[in-house]
């Protein structure tokens, strides 16, 4: 079982309390990695929020590669973070070459293109950029997109995060939101590509649990949209899911609980909306999921979700301060980073309902 | 002394041979009275018999004429081994056994090809068997428990609309539905398939409808049941459980008259209609009805004289998909008020994903359904050349009609029920089960329907004289004497009791790979132990 995580604060919050909220959680597993995707970003990022930031992981090549690509397109780099890595010895961590968090300025071409069209160059370029580094094996692309970072690496958590230094509160990297896993892929290969969280066009997601109609899922999924490739783990369908929902069809949020873990017919057909839902249990029956699995999710609003499957095989809290909130597989991580909360308004959510955080930290609880 | 006469028919030529022990025989008569095709008969033969006639035992061997049993030397009226001989006789003194020796395939063409019900008989070989659930949640995922858990166990038939097509209108945070959208009937994943009142006894199909109507209303599984193209009971078309049937239109058009002159009186709509464009046991070649069977009451469901009734081999107004999206489609369902869904019966054959792509990519989103049927599916009455050397396995074809939709991401949209040697060997569950794995979203049974209400036919050559009218179970006659063997609501309580089985058994088998509704598709959840199975419907080959 994953331990997933994330934190939605009204100040910006660094890395290392990511990792308080992840570190207790981490008995019986085998902490073989970190991962966390960051979204309204502070710090060194703070004046670039309207800029693309590339991240990457990868070899000098890929670096040179990647240049060289964004030059040819028309994107011109405006900004730019480093991480001063610590390579003291023992650490417990397959570190790349090169880390590169770069922000771009859009080709001048797209000046005055609709965010739509920008939307899907920034999608297109980071197909190709990946394409490109997996022909030659030079590197990992994670995101390109606004105000979002990704941050993925296989190793021992802790030492993950002193090899990038996310333990010291410098304040270069914060962030209002972030969601973040420490597990590499169990079932399958271990892949930097198969690590949740997954990003697509603002979208983030990350899952504790097994997909059992993964097959199914990704057999449809293949042919619905041009950026749901990949595949490595079970758990991007999920992703996939959301962002065809919202981003595609363009449904209230609700609906995504509907697509993923449809109800019975027999409470489907005493419900006054049974027709809508119907239709969306018809039409998309293939994104339906099953099997043990509890989801957060991140729009590109910064709006957070947390949701279970249809039976709640998998655990998940919801905790809450005056200025924070907190996602977790298990209580004990909150209770490290929220100590003194009333934990009588912790959510544990049910199967049957889909919790979504809003920016002011309101909390709306759809019932399925 | 006889000369032997080398062109004579004997006992030897014929497919089964009568063992008769004249010792434990009562000579009560039952046998040949229950043999319905005059096999045996009462004949006297000269026996050497001890005799002893005195107040104390003195046997002395006599010839003397006594009356026995015997079979009849005649292709006409051969044993088919159904054994109601054996089943009838007190004593065990009587019993078919099979003849391995026998002339009678290479004879009986002396009357022209020769012409039977049942399966094939060549193609018995059962891709299933060597298939697997093999993807059983261990520590990754808990397995699901069959008693204690909610399992959804229906299956669309209709013609689903691709998500981005539906009419949904946003309303604040609901969804709006705005148009009328084709019908859509979520049923149990097995249908009751195709045999019509004629090729069936009236009591045959009666007690699977009596069966259907039960699994409704008192066990609330929704099954459904076609008719068969051969009329519906007027009093079924006027009364509340019309509901579960789906009429059956094939080339001959039997018993449409009426059907549609019923229409105003129908209290509710059908489940469905099925155009049967061709059947997976005789495909390309029609339906055909014995004379002998086509008794008054058959005349009066169809409307026909008392003939042979032959069903042309395809549709004789039609000579293109196309033409059979635009007309029959389109008028079935106008008849039906665009209310119930039209689907489509084909045989399994190599252009099976050309049909399915010419419907699936149909701009009407007309056809509510693809039913297709195997080889091994069953029929009253065929030429055995048709039943035994043409047709198509459906395992293969099934899912090659599925990855066919998956490449085009059309999948879903149009549902695939699929039959043919469904439940062969009794366990109609597995069979279901790795279907649906492989994409089906339904299966159809038929053949074993009949079995569970008597029938003793099989692959084997046993029986299968479903042809003749003489049916020795009461089923596939339109005899009213033969008919009477068969108990109705005894026939219908197998058939109710098999399917709460196989309903049980699917959950057993949906429990241990985790899943609460059909795993439609799922066929990572398959592994073969076959190399060739596994590499053709691309799953795990496991040794």
């Amino acid at each position: 079982m994953c331990r997933i995580g994330s934190i939605k604060s009204l100040d910006p919050v660094p890395p290392s309390q990511a990792l308080r909220l992840m570190i207790p959680q981490q008995e019986g597993h085998d902490n073989s990695g970190f991962a966390m995707v960051m979204k309204d970003l502070d710090g060194a990022f703070r004046h670039y929020k309207n800029y693309p930031l590339l991240s990457m992981a990868c070899t000098t090549r890929g670096v040179g590669l990647v240049n060289e690509y964004m030059e040819q397109h028309g994107f011109v780099q405006v900004g730019q973070w480093v991480p001063d890595v610590n390579r003291q010895p023992g650490l417990r961590i397959e570190a790349m070459p090169r880390y590169v968090f770069r922000n771009y300025d859009y080709p001048e071409i797209y000046r005055y293109r609709t965010q739509a069209e920008r939307e899907d160059l920034l999608l297109d370029t980071r197909l190709e950029l990946r394409k490109l580094l997996e022909e030659t094996n030079d590197g990992f692309v994670y995101s390109f997109w606004p105000d979002v970072l990704t941050l993925k690496e296989i190793g021992d958590p802790a030492d993950i995060a002193t090899y990038f230094r996310l333990w010291d509160a410098d304040s270069r990297l914060s962030a209002r939101n972030i969601v973040v896993q420490c597990r590499q892929n169990t079932n399958y290969d271990i892949v930097r590509y198969a690590a949740h969280p997954f990003f697509l066009q603002g979208f983030t997601l990350c899952a504790n649990g097994e997909n059992t109609f993964f097959t199914k899922n990704k057999e449809f999924q293949k042919s619905l949209f041009r950026g749901y490739i990949g595949f490595e783990s079970d758990s991007q369908t999920f992703l996939y899911s959301l962002h065809y929902v919202l981003h595609e069809l363009k449904w209230p949020i609700r609906y995504f609980k509907h697509v993923i873990t449809p109800l019975p017919f027999a409470e489907l057909e005493a419900r006054p909306d049974n027709a809508v839902l119907k239709l969306i249990r018809e039409s998309l029956a293939h994104l339906e999921i099953n099997g043990p699995n509890t989801i957060i999710g991140m729009l590109p609003d910064s709006t957070m979700i947390t949701c279970c499957d249809s039976k709640k095989l998998r655990p998940v809290v919801m905790a809450r301060t005056e200025r924070m909130v907190a996602i977790a597989s298990e209580v004990c991580g909150v209770n490290e980073i929220m100590p003194d909360r009333d934990t009588s308004k912790d959510i544990y959510p049910g199967e049957r309902e889909l919790i979504e955080i809003r920016n002011d930290l309101e909390i709306v609880r759809w019932k399925q | 002394m006889e000369a032997v006469n080398t062109q004579d028919i004997s006992v030897n030529d014929l497919p089964w041979k009568i063992e008769y022990k004249p010792e434990q025989c009562t000579l009560c008569g039952s046998c040949v009275a229950a043999c319905t095709f005059a096999a045996i008969h009462v004949d006297v033969q000269r026996r050497d018999v001890p005799v002893s006639s005195g107040t104390s035992p003195e046997p002395k061997a006599q010839h003397l004429a006594r009356p026995v049993i015997v079979q009849t030397a005649d292709l006409a009226h051969s044993c088919c081994g159904c054994g109601m001989c054996e089943k009838i006789c007190p004593n065990q003194a009587i019993r078919p056994v099979r003849n391995p020796d026998n002339r009678a395939t290479l004879l009986k063409r002396h009357t022209g090809p020769i012409k039977r019900g049942g399966r094939t008989n060549l193609n018995s070989q059962r891709t299933l068997d060597s298939i697997i659930v093999g993807r059983i949640s261990q520590m990754t995922d808990p397995a699901l428990d069959s008693e204690r858990h909610t399992f959804d166990l229906r299956a669309p038939l209709g013609r689903v609309v691709e998500a981005k097509k539906l009419p949904l209108a946003v309303e604040g945070d609901n969804l709006i539905v705005q148009e009328k959208m084709p019908p859509v009937r979520w049923i149990y994943p097995m249908i009751f398939s195709d045999m019509s009142i004629g090729a069936l006894s009236p009591r045959a199909w009666e007690a699977l409808a009596l069966a259907v109507t039960y699994l409704n209303e008192k066990c609330g599984l929704p099954v459904r049941m076609s008719s068969g193209e051969g009329g519906v009971p007027q009093k079924l078309m006027e009364s509340d459980h019309f509901k579960y049937f789906i009429l059956q239109i094939a080339s001959g058009h039997f018993g449409w008259n009426r059907i549609v002159r019923a229409l105003p009186r129908m209290k509710t709509d059908p489940a469905a209609v099925l155009i049967k464009i061709g059947q997976g046991a005789k495909p390309g070649d029609g339906g055909l009805l014995p004379a002998a069977k086509v008794r008054t009451h058959i005349q009066a469901l169809r409307g026909v004289p008392k003939a042979t009734l032959h069903s042309p081999p395809n549709h004789q107004g039609l000579y293109s998909i196309e033409e059979s999206v635009q007309k029959m489609h389109l008028s079935l369902n106008a008849a039906f008020g665009f209310r119930v869904p039209v689907a489509i019966k084909c045989a399994a054959s190599a252009t099976s994903v050309s049909v399915y792509n010419n419907l699936l990519r149909d701009p009407y989103r007309i056809c509510g359904g693809f039913f297709l049927d195997g080889i091994q599916g069953g029929t009253g009455a065929a030429n055995e050349v048709s039943l035994d050397h043409t047709g198509h396995p459906i395992v293969s074809k099934l899912r090659e009609c599925y990855q066919a939709a998956v490449a085009q991401g059309l999948q879903g949209q149009i549902p695939l029920w699929c039959g043919g040697g469904i439940g062969m060997t009794g366990n109609a569950a597995a069979d279901a089960f790795k279907m649906i794995c492989l994409g089906a979203n339904g299966v159809i049974v038929g053949k074993m329907l009949i079995q569970l209400l008597g029938c003793i036919g099989n692959e084997q050559g046993r029986c299968n004289r479903c042809n003749t009218d003489k049916c020795p179970t009461g089923i596939c006659t339109q005899d009213p004497r033969l008919m009477k063997r068969l108990d109705v609501d005894k026939g219908a309580q197998s058939v109710v009791d098999y399917v709460l089985a196989f309903d049980e058994e699917l959950r057993k088998l949906m429990a241990p790979v985790g899943n609460s509704s059909l795993p439609v598709g799922r066929s990572d959840a398959l592994v073969s132990t076959d190399k060739a199975v596994a590499d053709k419907l691309g799953i795990q080959y496991a040794c």
